[in-house]
């Protein structure tokens, strides 16, 4: 099964008419992925067994024609907790960690009859941005096999791109699933903080870890985000309040809408191949109907400087759990506790993630806590207040996703600055927890740029609502990459 | 040089909950390593706390019954050390803003009362426990990880290793009253760390301290804190400057011995728990709180001394556990005499479950039961020796007295119309009984009791026997 | 600003161990974030409360009820090394925490 020209509704049809079985699309979805892993290189773990097994349960019952999901292949970031399937973050620390629980999402998915395809490579602990940092592979851009896939959920957004899944799920942090949706050319959403649960999720930065989704279309997008969101009791900060019907807000109607164009994401630092596709972007969303005015967000200019600090903070203390004890990887040299504990860290983390370790852990020490993460909460706070004040006013406020499109295979990676640079559209939404999504805005070059939609917190609607819009009015979801997979 | 001791306490008090305090496995003192646990107490990835109300209730309850004010607004912070016994290299505790600030403790000391400041008290997460094999090798069992604590810290408000005891016992007391923990240090759910530093006397400041740990009983506490003042002071006399030291208390030799030099301050990075969001104790909480709060053991005691009229040892020793105050409150309530309630309870009860060291919850025995029973000492009805079996059988079964003395024939003769008949006819028998007791020999009543004893197999109400035979007597 | 002594210590507090490049390279690379960082500095926050949480919750509690825990054996899989039910470290040589 190529996915680039199917989607859950087309799919869903022949599943009903029994014109296809769940258990040949599974095997028709493994050849598929067969055919193009060698060269795209989005899945850390295939879980063949699995799936079939799954599938064979689904094609024991028919399928419920109100189901969208029954029988769908997905493909699960591998730093979401899959019971009994190896779940390794990309590092070496877990390479033979196997969980003895689903994440919340997995398991919501599964309850829907969806299939767990396999587990997709991404940034060690998802710290990065091209899935450079996995310490097993490189996921190659289907665009560009030369060009990362972004980061840090990169094999999720590849496996869709090069049409392996009709859907994956992802995790951002501070873009990790609107960068790389942006640089593969589909749709990704990172909900609002709190819309989904984290439970079963590895933490990176607790605070602003959110899972989400990425699809070709924004209806397939809706109708997975609406399976895995709501409330769960083991996540404290999940909330408690119901999740509307995300596909009904796709009618294409957005006249009278007001949408809000930050000055500052249109800024020096945007390459101006992408700039000129998001201003045909808003064109359009005027065309529609909707009115667009800039706006500022003046403290959007600091949203780097406090993710380094708070995203940081957070993950030294998340990540000191790994301590070669309970689980996890134990230096074979270890021959005192000490051992245990610094050997095993030093070789099973990777630089990446050793350096966010070392950052977090000063910014949190003694004498520099109040300079450094104490600041960091308060100008959160500010541009916290930056997005209040044009939200009083305006549905939704849009920009590009990226600086750039997809950028080349092994650069950047030594220039940690530059590198995270790349991530300074992206982080406001995850300071501020509201919800935001990448959509396919047309491509430079060859390679896809992403229009950004932010909306109020818990009002993922308008994001679809506009973005679905824009979708149809477009059609940019139909570029799909030339590559076709098999021998290069 | 003359000297004088600073001391602080830091008392860890586990709570008496069902599950843990951000986990919801079971809490179980004594069960197989490791079973008690589930992957949130791993600190498995992917895991998140939640927060249990039941255990912040109770701790809010201590803080309420040591007199502090209690936090409003709060959250949760993270404390980072690693340590095999702590799973996700961090403790969540309260650090920015404790549970309760500025409480007070009045202990009797050397029959002075004494004001001990508690500066702040905090609900965190208990450790595992590592065990130290003799292969090279520790074990860990995280059975204990996550259960519910309470910290409570003292001012530095004592002076003497006796006023660290009193304000350990009335802690123990008092904590014990509210009913959130068991506190039993030979459980483990009640541990005390100790900071002491001695200086000379009109110094400015404080003398640099030394913390002691491993103290297994109040006693040890007494006796570490002597060590440690003659040892400290030594010290300063021979002209030495004293280390920041942690020191373990050998119960063998009565000594401390230097664990390690505190070097620097530790560095535990503390920051806001992301994965717990804020509490706000509103006014509805804080009065269930208050609601629920059992009268504390000094309230109990003025009240027996003053409305019951009992003595202030026996007030002292029926408020020493809240269990053994309100038995006696319960069969007071049933209509026993404080009094007697009190002799049976400090008594014959105590004895008993010294005796078997048990509690007093393990035995049959019930207020209304031991009430019936003093009721029944009281009307007559049982002999103090016959109370004494009937005692026994109250407190190993759930035998009601009465029915027990009737069915048994316990109960005693008190009845004039079927004692005199007996007595006149032990008279008739024993004519020179009677002359020996006209001519002034005592002894002859005695004689005349134990025979009417006897006839009536030792059932006879002594002291309606002794009225009637004097009466008779006089007749003839 | 932040020296490579400094970022000596924090690797031990991070309980990592760096090669003496590693140490310079990393203390390079720190001090070149913290400098941006430092930027910060110029944001008037006077009185701004700092923002933990982002989604104004509050209260978020659970009763205390008791659930079975996780079957000892199962949890075990993933351990490196253990014995009887027990996880097997090294010995510990130092201090208690709590
Ligand atoms: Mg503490
Ligand atoms: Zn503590």
């Amino acid at each position: 099964m190529n996915y680039l020209y199917e989607d859950l509704q087309s799919i869903h049809a022949k599943l009903v008419a029994g014109d296809l079985s769940a258990t040949q699309l599974v095997t028709e979805t493994l050849a598929e992925i067969e055919k193009k892993e060698p060269q795209v290189d989005a899945f850390l773990t295939i879980d063949e067994a699995g799936a079939q097994a799954a599938a064979a349960q689904v094609d024991a019952k028919p399928i419920a024609t109100d189901n969208l999901l029954a029988g769908m292949p997905i493909g699960i970031k591998d730093n979401l907790l899959t019971d009994g399937v190896t779940t390794t973050a990309a590092s070496k620390m877990l390479a033979n960690f196997k969980p003895v629980f689903d994440a919340t999402v997995v398991e919501k998915l599964k309850a829907k009859d969806a299939i767990m395809i396999g587990k997709n490579n991404l940034d060690e602990f998802a710290m990065g941005s091209s899935t450079e940092t996995s310490a097993f592979k490189k996921t190659k851009n289907p665009w560009n096999l030369d060009k990362v896939p972004g980061g840090s959920s990169g094999g999720s957004a590849a496996a869709v791109a090069a049409g392996e899944v009709v859907a994956s799920l992802g995790t951002d942090t501070g873009g990790s699933i609107r960068q790389p949706a942006a640089f593969n050319g589909i749709v990704g959403i990172k909900p609002t903080y709190g819309r989904v649960s984290r439970w079963g999720a590895i933490a990176f930065a607790s605070s602003l870890d959110q899972v989400g989704v990425f699809s070709r279309t924004v209806a397939d997008n809706a109708t997975v985000l609406q399976a895995i969101s709501g409330h769960d009791e083991k996540d404290s900060t999940s909330a408690d309040i119901p999740v509307p019907d995300f596909r009904a807000a796709l009618d294409g109607n957005i006249k009278g809408m007001k949408i809000a164009v930050a000055k500052e994401y249109m800024a020096e630092g945007v390459a101006p191949g992408v700039k000129a596709q998001i201003e045909t972007a808003i064109d359009t969303l005027r065309s529609l109907g909707a009115t667009v005015d800039e706006v500022s967000l003046p403290n959007s200019k600091y949203a780097v400087q406090i993710y380094y600090i708070i995203a940081s903070s957070e993950a030294s203390s998340n990540l000191s759990r790994f301590d070669g004890i309970r689980y996890g990887y134990r230096s074979p040299e270890a021959k005192t506790l000490e051992d245990v504990y610094v050997k095993s860290r030093s070789e099973g983390f990777g630089h990446e993630v050793k350096r966010r370790i070392m950052l977090g852990t000063f910014a949190l020490s003694s004498g520099f806590y109040d300079a450094y993460f104490k600041k960091a909460g308060q100008v959160r706070t500010l541009v916290i207040r930056d997005f209040e004040k044009v939200f009083a006013d305006y549905d939704l406020v849009v920009g590009p996703t990226t600086p750039t499109t997809a950028f080349d295979l092994g650069r950047k990676v030594t220039d940690p600055v530059t590198m995270y640079m790349n991530d300074i559209l992206t982080i406001p939404a995850n300071m501020a927890g509201l919800p935001a999504m990448s959509v396919p805005a047309g491509l430079v070059d060859g390679l896809p740029v992403g229009l950004q939609i932010i909306g109020k917190a818990f009002d993922e609607e308008a994001v679809y609502r506009v973005g679905y819009a824009f979708e149809q009015a477009t059609g940019f979801s139909k570029n799909v990459p030339s590559f076709k997979g098999g021998k290069a | 040089m003359n000297f004088e001791t600073t001391i602080g306490l830091e008392v860890h008090i586990e709570l008496k909950t069902n599950s843990k305090m951000y986990s919801p496995s079971p809490v179980n003192y004594g069960a197989e390593p490791n079973t008690n646990t589930n992957v949130i107490d791993w600190g498995y990835p992917g895991t998140l706390p939640t927060l249990n109300k039941g255990a912040y209730t109770l701790g809010m309850m201590v803080a309420t019954a040591l007199h502090a004010d209690i936090a409003r607004d709060t959250h949760f912070d993270r404390k980072n050390y690693f340590y095999p016994d702590n799973p996700k290299a961090y403790q969540i505790t309260q650090y920015e803003q404790p549970l309760g600030k500025d409480g007070y403790i009045e202990v009797q000391v050397d029959g002075h009362t004494k004001k001990i400041g508690i500066a702040e008290l905090h609900v965190e997460e208990d450790a595992g426990k590592n065990t130290h094999g003799s292969d090279g090798y520790s074990y860990v069992d995280l059975n204990r990880q996550g259960t519910a604590l309470i910290e409570i810290v003292s001012k530095p408000d004592m002076s003497t290793p006796e006023e660290a005891y009193a304000y350990l016992e009335t802690l123990r007391q008092i904590v014990q009253f509210t009913g959130a923990s068991d506190v039993k240090m030979e459980e483990g759910s009640m541990r005390v760390d100790t900071n002491i530093s001695v200086r000379p006397i009109g110094a400015k400041q404080y003398g640099i301290k030394s913390e002691l740990k491993n103290l297994n009983s109040f006693n040890h506490v007494r006796l570490g804190l002597a060590y440690e003042i003659k040892r400290q002071s030594q010290l300063l006399i021979a002209g030495e400057t004293i280390r920041p030291e942690t020191r373990r208390f050998d119960e063998k030799t009565g000594e401390t011995f230097l664990m390690r030099v505190k070097t620097g301050a530790d560095d535990y990075r503390y920051f806001p728990e992301p994965d717990l969001p804020p509490l706000h104790i509103g006014d509805d909480w804080l009065q269930t709180v208050q609601d629920n709060l059992p009268e504390m053991p000094a309230k109990r005691r003025a009240r027996y001394v003053d409305q019951l009229g009992l003595p202030e040892y026996d007030a002292g020793v029926l408020t020493n556990t809240k269990e053994m105050s309100d038995f006696f409150e319960a069969a007071v309530a049933d209509g026993a005499a404080p009094k007697q309630v009190s002799n049976w309870l400090m008594g014959e009860v105590n004895a008993y479950l010294n005796d078997q060291q048990i509690d007093l919850q393990e035995t049959a025995l019930t207020p209304a039961h031991l009430a019936q029973m003093i009721n029944l000492i009281k009307d007559g009805v049982i002999s103090s020796k016959i109370a004494k079996k009937v005692f026994q059988e109250i407190i190993q079964n759930d035998t009601d007295p009465k029915a027990w003395v009737e069915a048994k024939g316990m109960v005693q003769l008190s009845d004039p119309a079927k004692l005199t008949p007996i007595i006149t006819g032990i008279l008739d028998d024993n004519q020179q009984s009677i002359d020996d007791f006209k001519n002034g020999k005592d002894r002859a009543v005695g004689f005349l009791v134990g025979k009417i004893m006897k006839e009536t197999r030792g059932q006879a109400n002594p002291k309606v026997v002794n009225d009637l035979l004097m009466a008779e007597l006089n007749k003839r | 600003m932040i020296d490579k002594t400094q970022v000596q210590h924090v690797a031990e507090l991070s309980k990592l161990a760096f090669s003496d490049a590693e140490l310079e390279q990393l203390t390079e690379q720190l001090a070149d974030i913290m400098k941006m960082t430092d930027e910060l500095n110029k944001v008037d926050t006077t009185g701004v409360p700092v923002t933990t949480h982002v989604n104004n919750l509050q209260n978020i509690v659970r009763e205390d009820v008791a659930q079975a825990g996780t079957d000892r054996d199962i949890l075990m899989k993933n351990a490196p090394d253990s014995a009887d039910g027990l996880l097997k470290v090294p010995a510990i040589m130092d201090k208690e925490e709590a």
